[in-house]
């Protein structure tokens, strides 16, 4: 237990951790000490003097954020002097602001306009010419424009700290100095905008919203990132119906501050112009639009024929769709067609690993656990490529708890600049990698290991059995590639009780019919029969699409609710945040077939089928109001031993700026020149 | 043919650290030990660290870069016993406008100065030293390498100093042209090869300094002082100056005077007579106005506030401070408005850009002062430029932020009718 002290804020008495920061210590107590420079993440750097206050007994003002409270004290945050100072402070800081609120895209949201209204002068004194520089483009996404910088080093230190990247320095001194970007010129970094979120004033925009609207005319919509697996809450900003912008300002969610760039520029695939907007029929001509209900009864009778003359079906789920979707889906072929030829692309073991972990409770890593653990072993992964935010909760635990890092890779990764041990292996070797740090391992208190497709199989077992030779509580997280990479084999699109995989499916030259939702399967393989009817429900017309008989255009995850489940088996929750016209969303899609087909698969409402998944899925009996409220339900899909499963499992090697078909229809993404990225600092897609 | 110096020394001089300057050859390592040179170190050398601390203590030496903080005292701060190793850092940015003496120091007696470094290293237990020279002095950064590359090759520095089979290794190291580099934190990122940024204080140089690493940083006069007090006992070197405000110091005196220059002067020693007697007075018989007592810092003293002694105490009585020893004469011609835009030009170019109320206020004041000397002044500018200069005051990061708010609270409080004489001269002019 740390000791307590006794202190005196504003005649108010209040109890602290000694050693506790002033700032902090006001703050919880409801006491508002104003600050730019001080953010609770990152180092400390009392440079802009907005939270002076009063201490007695001490001479002259003493800033908040650096004071440490001691037994004793007696401070006041609103007395006279501490009012003059703050209006002093603001008074200086507007004299070369440009005060161009009225076009500034952070007006209304500003944090300096919020302080000069709540503590600033009515008028200001300052008559001369104020210094004035150009405004810079870094990046396809960051502007710079450095008369509104208030140098509050946030960003230098989100990019340096936060992100790891480092990318931000301050040049020249005094007015003149400015935030400065590595390249002289311009930016080379992982573009993920984190500078520009947390950048208090408009100094620092962003080339995807940037006068696209005011931030009073958006609708604000908390969803989930649809690229990787890692499920960062974030906040779309949609002007009638068109994102505009994605952030997570409000800190909501697993991810904090925390975006990569593809959660907060990539949702721009959404009004590509080649988005699909009508179901399609293959002709001689070409794919030729046809009606939903024409398209719906076209698939309903064809799926009829085959199930009542015994045909094979082939199905192959989807990454990216909403548990409720991948749930209906599975259902609908074991029930509605009898098959149990369902798939989808598996990128991570999990059979295996639940397998392995049948009967070890609490042995699945939440992505809270990466902070807060001890020890992190990361075997066989570029995380700050492939799982930008476990990269930044890693760095974030180094910098505020300093754990210990591990790093088992087969080549250079950023996890090496925490890492007490890196340990360079060839594809392959490690597990001999991981065997090496075995004493160092030992001596620690408790450990996640974090492991890519490099670990499966028998690997998987052996990684597992080291795990629990160590003798401490080590928990795990199995990478896998999307959005909902960990949903889809939750809900069951796999080729269980000997079902065909999916090279299976597409290998079987008497298949009679392939289902595609949301997957890619053609792009890199040939479909084997040459009967089969080919169904793909997609956003655009992917190398799978072109093949189809039936093309239905789906609704992205921007589009739809439902929920979806992160790499750390974390259930979070859809919003829709816009539609556009002529999609459908999957589950949809599913009902009306099913109802044309006369199933009767339940009710095809996300909310419903979701009640049910909580029902009969192991582990995602989890509390609705935590889900229901954008906050994310660990699940616990052990369950006894789980039978092994034919097919290949491969990692897509996505990098920070690709996002498997996807990325091909954001502009962001192939706009960056860091696009489309390495993985290992070399070998990439 | 006399050695050309700086200046013509003055009969009125006691000359402890500067008795040498004269000397033909004085910066050579062979003078200075023909002339006392380590014969304090090979004393120092059979003292306990506790007996050298307590005879700088007994001296009552007090910092001679600006804060005046006994040096004793500092000295004592540094943990002998970490298991860290300690670091001395020789504060040689001399920029204080109005101070020119560790020039001097450096180029007429640098092996005075390694001596005082040498036996602060015996004190807090050190064996690595680096001189942090101001960038402009490029000419000095030479001069102290030859002596250092001389020391080494006579064994006054290096595995065996003295022949006493102690080791210590010294460096010299450029400053690049911030003012800001002289503030000891900032001095310590500079040296690390970083951005001159004050740092936050706890933690002091004293307990994590340059890498972290205890450090003991004193300017180069304290350091130079070293050698006399150890050699003749701290209470001989105390009895020059008055209580508490221990020895001589190199007073450089500038302006209006018929004789500038540098002159070692006990503490207490009058102000008036340095500037009449000692400096030869105003040119052409005009009348003083104003002194800046130690450097462009320190708030100005009018004419009637002269007629003290020149000690730490008396100036700190009377609001001023007696600073890095940069005393600015300043006769009745001199034109306040103009001297004030002087200083704050300095101190705008010069604030590092941290923080802001140095970084804005220094730059507003600037302009205001700018605008004001060029005849667009206006009556609320005078009371401005005093509020903005309290607003600064006691709030920004380090002292630079003081050391410009303070001259200009003085000189607008104390010459008011400056200002209004611009105002007048504006309905006329313009
Ligand atoms: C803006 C600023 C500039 C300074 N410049 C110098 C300098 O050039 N030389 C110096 O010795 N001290 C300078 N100082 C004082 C140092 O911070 C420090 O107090 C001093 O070097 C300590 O040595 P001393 O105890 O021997 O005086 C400066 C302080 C400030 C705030
Ligand atoms: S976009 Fe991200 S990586 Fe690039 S400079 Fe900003 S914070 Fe750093
Ligand atoms: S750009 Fe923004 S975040 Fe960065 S220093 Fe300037 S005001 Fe602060
Ligand atoms: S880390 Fe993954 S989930 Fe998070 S924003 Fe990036 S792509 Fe989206
Ligand atoms: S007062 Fe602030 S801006 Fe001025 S030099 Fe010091 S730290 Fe830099």
């Amino acid at each position: 237990m740390a000791e307590l002290v006794k202190l005196n804020i504003n005649g108010r008495e209040i109890q602290a951790e000694k050693g506790a920061l002033l700032i902090e210590v006001a703050r919880q107590n409801g006491i508002e000490v104003p600050a730019f420079c001080y953010h609770e993440d990152y180092t400390l750097q009392a440079a802009c003097r907005m939270c002076l206050v009063e201490i007695e007994k001490t001479p002259k003002l003493q800033v908040g954020c650096t004071t440490p409270v001691a037994e004793g004290m007696v401070v006041h945050t609103e007395s006279d002097v501490v009012k003059k100072a703050r209006k002093g402070t603001l008074e200086f800081l507007l004299t070369n602001h440009p005060l161009d609120c009225p076009v500034c895209d952070k007006g209304g949201e500003c944090e300096l306009q919020d302080m000069v209204f709540r503590y600033g002068a009515g008028e200001s004194r300052f008559v001369e010419r104020k210094h004035h520089v150009d405004e810079k483009q870094w990046s396809p996404v960051v502007f710079f424009d450095a008369p509104r910088c208030i140098l509050c080093y946030r960003c230098v230190r989100a990019c340096n700290e936060g992100m790891g990247v480092g990318a931000l320095g301050i040049g020249n001194r005094g007015v003149i100095s400015e935030i400065v970007p590595n390249q002289g010129d311009h930016l080379e970094c992982d573009e993920c905008g984190a500078c520009i979120d947390i950048c208090p004033v408009g100094a620092l925009t962003s080339g995807s919203y940037r006068y696209q609207t005011r931030p009073w005319e958006m609708d604000h919509v908390g969803t989930i990132c649809t690229h990787c697996a890692d499920g960062c809450k974030t906040t779309l900003g949609v002007r009638v119906d068109k994102i505009v912008r994605g952030n997570n300002r409000d800190r909501s969610g697993i991810n904090n501050e925390f975006l990569c760039v593809k959660g907060r520029y990539a949702f721009d695939f959404v009004e590509h112009p080649e988005r699909l907007q009508s179901p399609m029929l293959k002709t001689a001509k070409g794919h030729e639009p046809i009606s939903w209900s024409k398209a719906i009864s076209l698939i309903a009778n064809k799926f009829g024929e085959t199930v009542l003359a015994g045909g094979k079906f082939g199905v192959v789920g989807s990454n990216h769709t909403t548990n409720e979707e991948n749930f209906f889906l599975a259902k609908f072929a074991r029930e509605g067609l009898g098959t149990k030829n369902i798939d989808h692309h598996r990128t991570g073991d999990l059979a295996t690993f639940f397998d392995a972990l049948s009967g070890k409770p609490d042995s699945l890593a939440s992505s809270g656990d990466l902070y807060n653990v001890k020890a992190v072993l990361v075997v066989g992964s570029d995380l700050a490529q492939q799982h930008p935010f476990l990269s930044f909760q890693i760095r974030a635990n180094f910098r505020h708890h300093n754990a210990h890092v591990y790093a088992v890779t087969s080549g250079p990764v950023r996890e090496d600049n925490q890492a007490i041990a890196s340990v360079r292996v060839q594809k392959g070797g490690e597990l001999a990698g991981v065997e090496s740090q075995r004493d160092k391992l030992k001596a620690e208190v408790n450990l996640v290991i974090v492991f890519g497709d490099a670990i499966q199989g028998d690997a998987l077992r052996k990684l597992v059995a080291f795990g629990d030779s160590l003798g401490i509580p080590v928990k795990y997280v199995c990478l896998v590639d999307y959005s909902n990479s960990r949903g889809a084999f939750d809900m069951g699109v796999l080729p269980r009780d000997g079902g065909l995989s999916r090279e299976q499916v597409l290998a079987a030259a008497d298949l009679d019919v392939l289902w595609v939702v949301g997957a890619n399967p053609l792009k890199n393989a040939a479909l084997a029969s040459k009967k089969a009817f080919v169904v793909v429900q997609d956003l655009f017309l992917s190398e799978t699409a072109q093949q189809a008989d039936i093309v239905l255009p789906a609704a992205s995850a921007y589009e739809k609710s439902g929920t979806v489940t992160n790499v750390c088996g974390e259930v979070q929750k859809l919003k829709a945040a816009a539609k556009v016209m002529g999609t459908k969303t999957d589950l949809e899609i599913f009902g009306l077939l099913a109802k044309e087909m006369g199933l009767n698969l339940g009710i095809w409402l996300p909310d419903k089928v979701f009640e049910e998944i909580r029902k009969t899925v192991h582990g995602y009996n989890v509390p609705l109001p935590i889900v229901a409220t954008g906050g994310a339900a660990p699940t616990m899909p052990l369950n006894g031993r789980v039978a092994a499963l034919p097919g290949s499992i491969a990692s897509a090697n996505d990098t920070l700026f690709t996002s498997g078909s996807l990325s091909k229809y954001s502009n962001v993404l192939n706009a960056v020149m860091e696009s489309p990225g390495k993985l290992y600092g070399g070998e990439g897609k | 043919m006399a050695k050309q110096l700086f200046n013509q020394p003055s009969p009125l001089e006691t000359m402890v650290l500067s008795k040498r300057f004269a000397l033909e050859g004085s910066e050579t390592l062979d003078v200075y030990l023909k002339n006392d040179g380590f014969k304090a170190f090979l004393k120092a050398k059979e003292m306990t660290p506790e007996a050298i601390i307590d005879e700088v203590k007994a001296s009552a030496l007090r910092g001679r870069g600006g804060a005046g903080f006994p040096t004793g005292l500092k000295w004592s701060f540094v943990p002998r016993t970490s298991p860290k190793p300690r670091v001395i850092v020789v504060n040689a940015d001399e920029s204080e406008p109005g101070t020119c003496k560790d020039r001097l120091l450096i180029e007429y007696d640098p092996h005075q100065m390694i001596e005082g470094i040498l036996i602060a290293g015996l004190a807090v237990d050190a064996h690595v030293g680096y001189v942090y020279i101001r960038g402009e002095y490029r000419y000095l950064i030479e001069k102290m390498d030859r002596a250092i590359a001389e020391a080494y090759s006579k064994g006054y520095l290096g595995n065996n100093v003295a022949g006493t089979g102690w080791k210590f290794d010294l460096y010299t190291h450029s400053g690049a042209g911030a003012y800001e580099c002289g503030e000891e934190t900032a001095l310590l990122d500079s040296l690390e090869g970083k951005r001159g940024i004050p740092r936050m204080k706890p933690p002091f140089p004293a307990v994590a300094g340059a890498w972290g690493l205890p450090t003991l940083l004193n300017n180069v006069e304290t350091f130079s002082a070293i050698p006399p007090i150890i050699r003749d006992g701290g209470a001989a070197f105390a009895a020059l100056g008055t209580p508490k405000n221990g020895g001589t110091r190199l007073v450089c005196i500038s302006g209006h005077v018929n004789k500038p220059g540098v002159y070692e002067l006990p503490l207490g020693f009058p102000m008036m007579k340095a500037i009449d007697e000692v400096a030869g007075g105003i040119p052409g018989g005009r009348k003083l106005k104003a002194v800046v007592p130690g450097g462009s810092s320190c708030p100005i003293l009018t004419a009637s506030e002269c007629d003290i002694p020149m000690d730490y105490d008396t100036l700190a009585k009377i609001g001023s401070m007696l600073g890095s020893g940069g005393m600015v004469v300043l006769d009745e011609t001199t034109d306040m408005v103009r001297f004030a835009l002087r200083i704050m030009r300095f101190y705008q170019h010069e604030s590092c850009g941290w923080c802001i109320p140095c970084r804005e206020g220094t730059t507003w004041l600037r302009k205001i002062l700018q605008r004001f000397y060029e005849g667009h002044g206006r009556r609320e500018d005078i009371s401005l430029l005093g509020e903005l200069s309290k607003n600064m005051l006691g709030r920004t990061f380090c002292a630079l932020g003081d050391a410009a708010a303070m001259p200009t609270i003085s000189i607008v409080e104390k010459f008011t009718e400056d200002f209004e004489r611009y105002l007048a001269r504006e309905t006329v002019a313009v």
